[in-house]
C-alpha cells in the first residue's frame, strides 16, 4: 500500500498554485484525474446516457424552436423525449433509427 | 433419565444449526477465502466470551417452496460478548445459509440485538456477509431492511456502531453500513455497491468489474465509504479490537484512561516543520512526536488524504486529532477533506472524546470542479461541525493558517477552548503574495521594475504579517510555544478541560449542510 511520504522513495514533487504561491506537494488520484471544463458547445446535442434511438422525428436543414422533440431515446428501461435546448437549423443528424448510442455521443449539430 | 435425553436432545439440535448451510456450503465459503461466520465472531471476542442467542429461530416464508427449506438460524448470528473486557453486542450474516440472504426473521434477529445494544448502551458490531434481499420474502425483507436502518439512526451518537464487510454487501444492504460510525473493509473480500455490475452493463453499456466498481480499495480510497482497510480478516479484527480501546461504551461516558507513556524517542518534534511554507511534511511524524508511546490510529488512512483524521492518547486519555497534511495538495480543504474532517469532529463530539486540530493549509483547492460538485457546502460542514461541538476543542497552528481555512480548523471564533502557535505559525488573511498582489496592484504595476517591486513589497508584508504576534495581539491565539513544548501544553490542556461544560440555544436538531 502506498503510504505517502512515510517510507520508500521519495516521489518527485509536484507544484500547486493556491493565490499565487506555489506549493510543493502531492497530488492524490481524484485530483490528477479530475474533470477538465469545457465550455460548452451549443450547437451539439450530446446523450448523457447509453440507449437506443427508437425514433429520429427531424430531418437535416429543418427549422427547430426551443423545446421541440428531437429523438425518442430508449434509455433506463424509459422511452425519452428527447429535446432540444435552443432554436436553430439542424446542420447535421449523426444518428439514424435502431442505432445504439454510447454516453457523450454526438446526436445532431445545429448551425 | 429423561433429563440426560433431553439435554442430548439440545446438543444435538444445537449442532445442526452450527453446521450452517452444510459442509458444501462452508467449504465453498473457505475456498472463497473467507472465515466462517462463528468462527469470525471467535476470532473478534475475547475467549469465550461470546454467547449466542436466537439459535432456533426460523423463517415462516412459504411461497415459491420456502415451506420445504430449513435455514439454519436464518442464515444469522446474533450475540453478545466481550473485547478486551468492554462488552459488546454483535451480528454477523452467514453466507453459507442462503447466500446470508435477509428475510423477515433474519432482520428480526439483528434488530433485536441492535435494540438490545440501544438498551444495554454498549457498542453494536455488524458483520454483513450477504447477497442481499431475500427474494422469496418480497416486501417483508424490505421492512427487515427499513428497520435496520431505522434503529441505526436512532442509535447514532448514543452507541458506537462498527459495520464489518466481509463480503458482499448490496443493493439496499449497504445503507446500513453508512449510517454507522466505521466501515471496516477487507482486500479481496468486500463488495459494495448500490446496482452490481450487470446491471451497470445491461442498463448503461458500461463494462467493470466487481472489484473495480465497488472492492476494499475502492471504498477505503475513492468513495470514502471505509474508514478502515486490512489485508486480511485477522488484520480487520484486529483493528476493530484497537478502536474499541480509544471509545468509549456509549455517549454518556468517556473513553477509558490508560497508563501514560511518553512518546517514542525516535519521533522528535523539532525539525519535522521545514520553515519554508511551500515545503512539504508529514503531519502526521508530528501527531507521533506529541501522542502516548508515539501510537497515532488513524481513520480514512487512504481517502482525501490531504486531512489526516484518527485517535492518539494524551496522558493516557483518548484524544481525536485533526490534522491538515501539507504533503498531500499543500494540505487544502477541499469537498471530500471536508467531509473527512466534518464527520469526524462530529464522531468526537457525540463521544466525549476531546479534539486537537493541527493547522498547516493555505486556504480552499481551487478548480471548476471544486466549485461545481459543492466545495462551498461539503466546507461549510468543517464550520458547522467545529462550532456544533462542545467537547475540549484545542488548536495548535504549525505553520499556515490564511484566509477561510484559518477560520475553519478550529479556530477561537468557533470557540476552541485553547489556541496555539508555533513561531513557524503565519496567521493572516492569506498569503503574502496574494495579498500584496492585492493590496499594491498600484504600486506594483506603476514601479519602474514591477518584479523587483513586488519581490520587495512580499518581503516586506511576510514580515510584518506572516507571524502569529498580530493573531496574538489579539487575543485570538493564547500563547506562541515553542514546539517541544507542545506536549507538555496539551497535556495540561486536556485535563484543565476536563470538566468543560457549555450549553447552546434549545433546538430540536440543526439543519447541518449535508
Amino acid at each position: 500500500m502506498n503510504k505517502e511520504g512515510t517510507t520508500g522513495k521519495k516521489p518527485r514533487l509536484k507544484s500547486l498554485g493556491i493565490e499565487g504561491t506555489r506549493y510543493k506537494t502531492n497530488f492524490t488520484k481524484k485530483f490528477e484525474n479530475r474533470h477538465k471544463w469545457e465550455v460548452p458547445d451549443d450547437r451539439k446535442l450530446i446523450t448523457f446516457l447509453p440507449g437506443v434511438i427508437l425514433k429520429v422525428k427531424v430531418k437535416k436543414g429543418q427549422k427547430v424552436k426551443k423545446g421541440d422533440s428531437m429523438v425518442i431515446l430508449e434509455t433506463m428501461k424509459m422511452q425519452n423525449r428527447i429535446t432540444i435546448h435552443r432554436d436553430g437549423v439542424i446542420k447535421n443528424i449523426h444518428v439514424k433509427e435502431g442505432q445504439k448510442v454510447m454516453k457523450g455521443e454526438l446526436l445532431m449539430e445545429l448551425n | 433419565m429423561a433429563i440426560k435425553r433431553k439435554i442430548k436432545e439440545l446438543l444435538k439440535k444445537r449442532e445442526i444449526v452450527f453446521k450452517g448451510g452444510g459442509d458444501k456450503a462452508r467449504e465453498k465459503q473457505v475456498a472463497m477465502g473467507k472465515l466462517l461466520a462463528r468462527d469470525r465472531i471467535r476470532a473478534l471476542m475475547d475467549e469465550d466470551s461470546f454467547n449466542e442467542y436466537d439459535l432456533f429461530v426460523e423463517h415462516e416464508a412459504r411461497d415459491f417452496n420456502m415451506d420445504k427449506k430449513t435455514l439454519h438460524g436464518d442464515g444469522v448470528i446474533i450475540g453478545t460478548g466481550t473485547i478486551f473486557g468492554a462488552p459488546v453486542c454483535i451480528y454477523a450474516q452467514d453466507f453459507t445459509v442462503a447466500g446470508g440472504s435477509l428475510g423477515l426473521m433474519h432482520s428480526r434477529k439483528i434488530t433485536k440485538i441492535m435494540d438490545h445494544a440501544l438498551k444495554m448502551r454498549v457498542p453494536l458490531i455488524g458483520i454483513n456477509d450477504s447477497g442481499g434481499a431475500r427474494i422469496q420474502e418480497g416486501v417483508n425483507s424490505l421492512a427487515g431492511y427499513g428497520e435496520i436502518f431505522f434503529r441505526n439512526t436512532l442509535a447514532s451518537g448514543v452507541i458506537p456502531q462498527i459495520s464489518v464487510i466481509l463480503g458482499p454487501c448490496a443493493g439496499g444492504a449497504v445503507y446500513s453500513p453508512a449510517l454507522t460510525d466505521f466501515v471496516f473493509v477487507v482486500e479481496k473480500i468486500s463488495k459494495m455497491f448500490i446496482t452490481g455490475p450487470e446491471v451497470i452493463k445491461t442498463v448503461l453499456g458500461e463494462e467493470i468489474s466487481m472489484e473495480e466498481l465497488g472492492g476494499a480499495k475502492v471504498h477505503a480510497e475513492i468513495s470514502g465509504n471505509a474508514h478502515f482497510y486490512a489485508r486480511s480478516e485477522i488484520e480487520c479484527f484486529d483493528q476493530i479490537k484497537k478502536l474499541i480501546t480509544f471509545i468509549p461504551w456509549n455517549n454518556s461516558q468517556k473513553a477509558k484512561s490508560f497508563e501514560p507513556k511518553e512518546p517514542k524517542p525516535e519521533y522528535k518534534v523539532e525539525g519535522i516543520v521545514p520553515d519554508d511554507p511551500t515545503l512539504p511534511y508529514d503531519v502526521r511524524d508530528v501527531i507521533r512526536s506529541i501522542v502516548d508511546d508515539s501510537d497515532f490510529f488513524e481513520s480514512q488512512e487512504l481517502w482525501a488524504t490531504n486531512i489526516i483524521i484518527g485517535f492518539g492518547r494524551l496522558g493516557g486519555k483518548t484524544v481525536g486529532f485533526v490534522a491538515n497534511q501539507p504533503l498531500v495538495l499543500a494540505g487544502v480543504l477541499d469537498v471530500d477533506s471536508s467531509d473527512k474532517a466534518a464527520r469526524f469532529v462530529r464522531y468526537c463530539d457525540a463521544f466525549n472524546i476531546p479534539i486537537v486540530t493541527l493547522v498547516d493549509l493555505p486556504g480552499y483547492l481551487p478548480g471548476v470542479d471544486q466549485e461545481h460538485t459543492g466545495v462551498i457546502r461539503h466546507g461549510a460542514k468543517v464550520l458547522y461541525a467545529y462550532s456544533e461541538a462542545t467537547v475540549p476543542k484545542i488548536t495548535v497552528i504549525l505553520r499556515k493558517a490564511y484566509g477561510g481555512g484559518y477560520i475553519a480548523m478550529n479556530s477561537r471564533h468557533l470557540r476552541a477552548d485553547f489556541v496555539f502557535a508555533w513561531p513557524t505559525a503565519e496567521i493572516a488573511v492569506m498569503g503574502p503574495e496574494g495579498a500584496a498582489n492585492i493590496i499594491f496592484r498600484k504600486e506594483i504595476s506603476e514601479a519602474e521594475d514591477p518584479d523587483k517591486a513586488r519581490k520587495q513589497i512580499v518581503k516586506e508584508y511576510k514580515a510584518k504579517f506572516a507571524n502569529p504576534y498580530v493573531a496574538a495581539a489579539r487575543g485570538y491565539i493564547d500563547s506562541v510555544i515553542e514546539p517541544l513544548e507542545t506536549r507538555k501544553l496539551l497535556l495540561h490542556a486536556i485535563n484543565v478541560s476536563d470538566n468543560k461544560s457549555v450549553s447552546g440555544p434549545k433546538k430540536k436538531h440543526g439543519i447541518p449542510p449535508f
